[in-house]
């Protein structure tokens, strides 16, 4: 190889090396070295992304988690646009776990958002250079070349790619400050609606998924967990289990206050099935701890205790309680609404799979945050982080449980005492009752509007189980629970927010769209709640109380992005325009409307229904989202669907009740889902943009279950102001 | 004691507690980890694979019971190639996070031989102990209706006496 050593990492030639045999490849991989301070590289990932070789084969890698999402496609076709590539002949592979990607991290619907412009100039970057290669060899000037499908072309004469890599591995990289990025009419990639790399082997058992990893010499170990939250081993009698054949340890494991994990009795045999059974077999003596008498009917005592009483005010606009007081009767309402806890209950339970030596450690982990992942690992082998190869798996499903760092944990704790590869299964019981749940909350708010329906007062008190209360982080309890109400897009005259935190031993975290889904539903019930009070339109009422065009900034955090009123008023006009909003309906059907903010982008969904013999039915969604540029809008379609699915399933079916300290719901039969015939169709409408792409993974949830509630009351003039919906409530 | 079984159309046999689920043996003895563990008591239709042509829960199904029975998993499935089912999956871009579709798969096969012309509402019947967390059902319905036009062309294609 001539290329010079120091342009190209020796990691990138390892890689290379291994996968395709090091005397045919050069890896062109762009020196982070070579453009601004090596201490502080403006795009250090860039050598990290791209790979060609010298056959012209294309290797993209994604360093975000692949949970179903499709990042897996998006990502690199931002690459791919700016690079200049034939899609089709495009590979891509799941980064390892590798510093210079800066933040592996996957969450926050911010995968593409938080990475679109880094890797446009990284495809860029790597662009030019092919292009001054090529120029160089016919003795032009690169303005006289261009580069798509993999080649330099120079009228109808190229040179591909693979042929350039050496030479132009060779040149110094362009500063990314100023490459030159296509405009978006210039885009052949970005914008279309693709094929995902991944589905072929997602249906032919192929797709390894993190309890499909396979090790030589790899043993299996569950961990037997104290039921109640909180609680820890006293002790335990392991006779029974180790006379199991196939049983080789059993040992207890520490719970861990920075991860929550459970701690518990591990059992680690030959087989999944044999430490599952083993598990049966021991006798734990449980210390249940202080939460032993928790309930969801203890909490929702608590919930309405804290809303009676004097809260918090996290924010004030005007005076809410003289306009409440001045206000007519007739024109003021108060309202309380409560949702339950939800568990993730993602399809393949938690697992990790881990191998500790004295000097190194390698692990396959299904997570969405890998760096989280590798910490862990690093504190129960002791070993640094750089001794660690972290390899993320695919994953059956993220949705935020696989944020978390509590399962990598374990795999570490009980790989370091086993010396062999560990595969740490969760059961399915293991997976429901110790998850990290949505949390539960508690709101009454209360409002007027006057005679010419202007919102005159709107006051909202909530209590919730506080995330941020729960992990110790540095943050008000109510930082993690208010979500965008703290950027009320219908222009009350009058605003206060007031929160205290419950006091709980449940375990809570990132559910899907997080505290959007809560703050969603309240927002959007309440000012259909309005809108009704007032006999108007429930669409044409929060058109009005947008108002003009304006941006409304997040006052608690400066730095977030503003919510832009037309930007909401423009879904809610698509959503309403496709659904055919104000058009006739047949007997027994009803329509709601609900849109909302969050991860920056703005989604309106309608959702139609029927209850025909008192069987409630949602015939069909209407979902209108604006999230910018739309970079695979195939994948945003699927994204949609599957938010508002997972919301649906929320506000009709599953629930996380709590007894004795404990989940009441241990598995799918209890925890139930939306089926096939319960699936409505959905019609995503994409608004057409330029503007920078932000996350759709999450955001078309908060707007299904108020919408799906406001139709419930559109049809049926009842309120349902308590989610999960139960059969009684529509009676 | 040995069970002796087909899997794939090959001979296996495995000494394990006569109880264990078929599901652990595939993946934990036999490798074959395209058959998933989602719920262990046959809730969830993850696991699903063929017993002597029919779907089964291979979570809940002791290894002694299949003894001198053929299995079919997903990886075998396609006998070589994609099955149509597998191909409409693709056309349909029905998985997202994956894990569920092998089970869908097994499951909408089996259902096809038995109804090779299903109306939605047979659909919807068949599939509805499946659980998809991604909300892949509508897809997964028009995938299943796909597969089986596509089966009947190829039926149609097929020269008298044919059999596949």
């Amino acid at each position: 190889m001539s290329m010079r050593m120091g342009e190209m990492s020796r990691r990138g030639l390892l890689r290379s090396a291994s996968s395709f045999g090091a005397a045919l490849v050069i890896a062109f991989e762009i020196p982070r070295e070579a453009k601004g301070e090596p201490a502080k590289p403006p795009f250090g990932p860039v050598r990290a992304w791209i790979r060609i070789d010298s056959v012209g084969t294309v290797t993209l890698f994604y360093h975000k988690s692949e949970m179903g999402q499709g990042i897996s496609t998006a990502l690199p076709m931002v690459l791919a646009e700016e690079l200049g590539l034939d899609w089709k002949n495009v590979n891509v592979e799941h980064a390892d776990l590798d510093p210079d990607h800066q933040n592996q991290g996957t969450g926050g619907s911010g995968s593409v958002a938080s990475t679109f412009m880094q890797m446009r100039k990284a495809g860029a970057a790597a662009r030019e250079m092919l292009v001054a290669a090529a120029a160089k060899r016919w003795g032009v000037s690169p303005e006289n070349c261009t580069a798509r499908d993999g080649a330099v072309w120079r009228e109808n004469d190229k040179i591909s790619y693979g042929e350039l890599v050496e030479s132009a591995s060779q040149l110094p990289a362009p500063d990314f400050d100023t490459v030159r990025l296509k405009r978006p009419q210039e885009f052949t990639v970005i914008g279309k609606s693709l094929a995902r790399k991944d589905i072929p082997s997602k249906t032919d058992g192929s797709a390894v998924f993190g309890l499909d990893v396979r090790v030589p010499g790899m043993v299996y170990a569950s961990i037997e967990r104290c039921p109640v939250f909180g609680g820890k081993v006293k002790s335990f009698d392991a006779a029974n289990a180790k006379a199991m054949k196939g049983v080789l340890d059993v040992f207890a494991i520490e719970a861990d206050r920075e991860v929550h994990s459970t701690g518990g009795v591990a059992v680690v045999a030959e087989t999944t099935y044999i430490a599952l059974q083993a598990r049966k077999r021991l006798r734990v003596d449980w210390d249940y701890g202080p939460h032993a008498n928790e309930s969801s009917e203890t909490l929702r005592k608590q919930f309405r205790r804290l809303v009676d009483s004097q809260m918090k005010v996290v924010l004030e606009q005007g005076d809410t309680e003289a306009a409440m007081a001045s206000a007519p009767a007739s024109k003021r309402i108060e309202c309380d609404y409560e949702l339950g806890f939800q568990a993730h209950a993602t399809m393949e339970p938690m697992n990790c799979t881990v191998h500790i030596q004295p000097d190194r450690a390698e692990a396959w982990v299904p997570t969405q945050a890998p760096e989280w992942a590798a910490q862990m690992i690093s504190k129960a082998s002791g070993l640094s982080p750089d001794k660690i190869v972290l390899h993320t798996t695919y994953m059956g499903g993220g949705f935020g449980r696989r944020y978390q760092a509590d399962f990598a944990l374990e795999g570490a704790q009980i790989a370091k005492r086993t010396g062999r590869p560990v595969q740490v299964v969760w059961s399915r019981e293991d997976d429901m009752t110790h998850d990290f749940y949505r949390p539960a909350s508690y709101h009454r708010v209360s409002g007027a509007v006057d005679e010419a329906a202007n919102i005159t007062a709107w006051r909202h008190k909530s209590t919730s189980t506080s995330i941020a209360q729960y992990w110790r982080d540095n943050a008000p309890p109510e930082s993690s629970e208010l979500g965008s109400s703290v950027q009320n897009p219908y222009a009350p005259r009058s605003y206060k927010l007031e929160y205290l935190p419950a006091d709980s031993g449940v375990p809570r975290a990132w559910w899907r769209s997080v505290e959007a889904s809560q703050i969603g539903f309240v927002m959007e019930s309440f000012i259909d709640e309005l809108a009704h009070g007032a006999g108007a339109d429930p669409y044409e009422f929060r058109i009005r109380a947008l108002g003009n065009a304006r941006k409304i900034r997040n006052p608690l955090d400066e730095k977030s992005t503003p919510l832009d009123t037309a930007r909401f008023g423009g879904v809610l006009r698509l959503a309403a325009e496709k659904s055919g909003w104000g058009t006739p309906l047949p007997p027994g059907h009803g329509r709601g409307i609900a849109a909302h903010f969050s991860f920056n982008s703005y989604v309106a969904n309608v959702v139609e229904i029927s209850i025909i013999s008192g069987r409630l039915r949602v015939e069909r969604i209407t979902s209108a989202v604006d999230i910018g540029i739309a970079v695979n809008p195939a994948g945003v379609r699927a994204q949609v669907e599957s938010a508002i699915i997972y919301g649906l399933t929320a506000a009709l079916k599953s629930e996380i009740t709590i007894e004795n300290g404990r989940a009441v719901e241990t598995n799918f039969n209890k925890f139930t889902t939306l089926t096939m015939k319960e699936t409505p169709p959905i019609d995503v409408h994409i608004v057409s943009s330029t503007a920078d792409p932000t996350g759709i993974g999450e955001p078309a949830l908060p707007p299904t279950a108020p919408a799906l509630t406001n139709a419930i009351f559109a049809l049926t003039r009842k309120r349902i102001r308590r989610l999960p919906i139960k059969p009684a409530d529509l009676a | 004691m040995a069970v002796s079984f087909e899997v794939n159309g090959r001979a296996r046999s495995v000494d394990v507690d006569p109880q264990t689920p078929l599901l652990w043996v595939l993946r934990d003895t036999l490798n074959l980890t395209g058959s998933k563990y989602g719920c262990g008591i046959a809730a969830c239709g993850a696991c699903t694979v063929h017993i002597d042509g029919e779907p089964a829960r291979s979570c809940v199904f002791p290894i002694e019971s299949v003894a001198g029975k053929k299995v079919t998993t997903i990886e075998g499935i396609g006998d070589g190639h994609r099955h149509p089912v597998q191909e409409a999956w693709i056309a349909e871009q029905v998985p997202q996070c994956g894990y569920c579709q092998s089970g869908q798969i097994m499951t909408a096969v089996a259902f096809l031989k038995k109804n090779p012309q299903p109306s939605p509402t047979d659909v919807d019947e068949a599939m509805s102990n499946n659980i998809c967390r991604c909300g892949t059902a509508l897809r997964m319905r028009a995938a299943v209706l796909r597969a089986a036009k596509e089966m009947k062309e190829m039926r149609g294609r097929e020269p008298v006496g044919g059999a596949r």
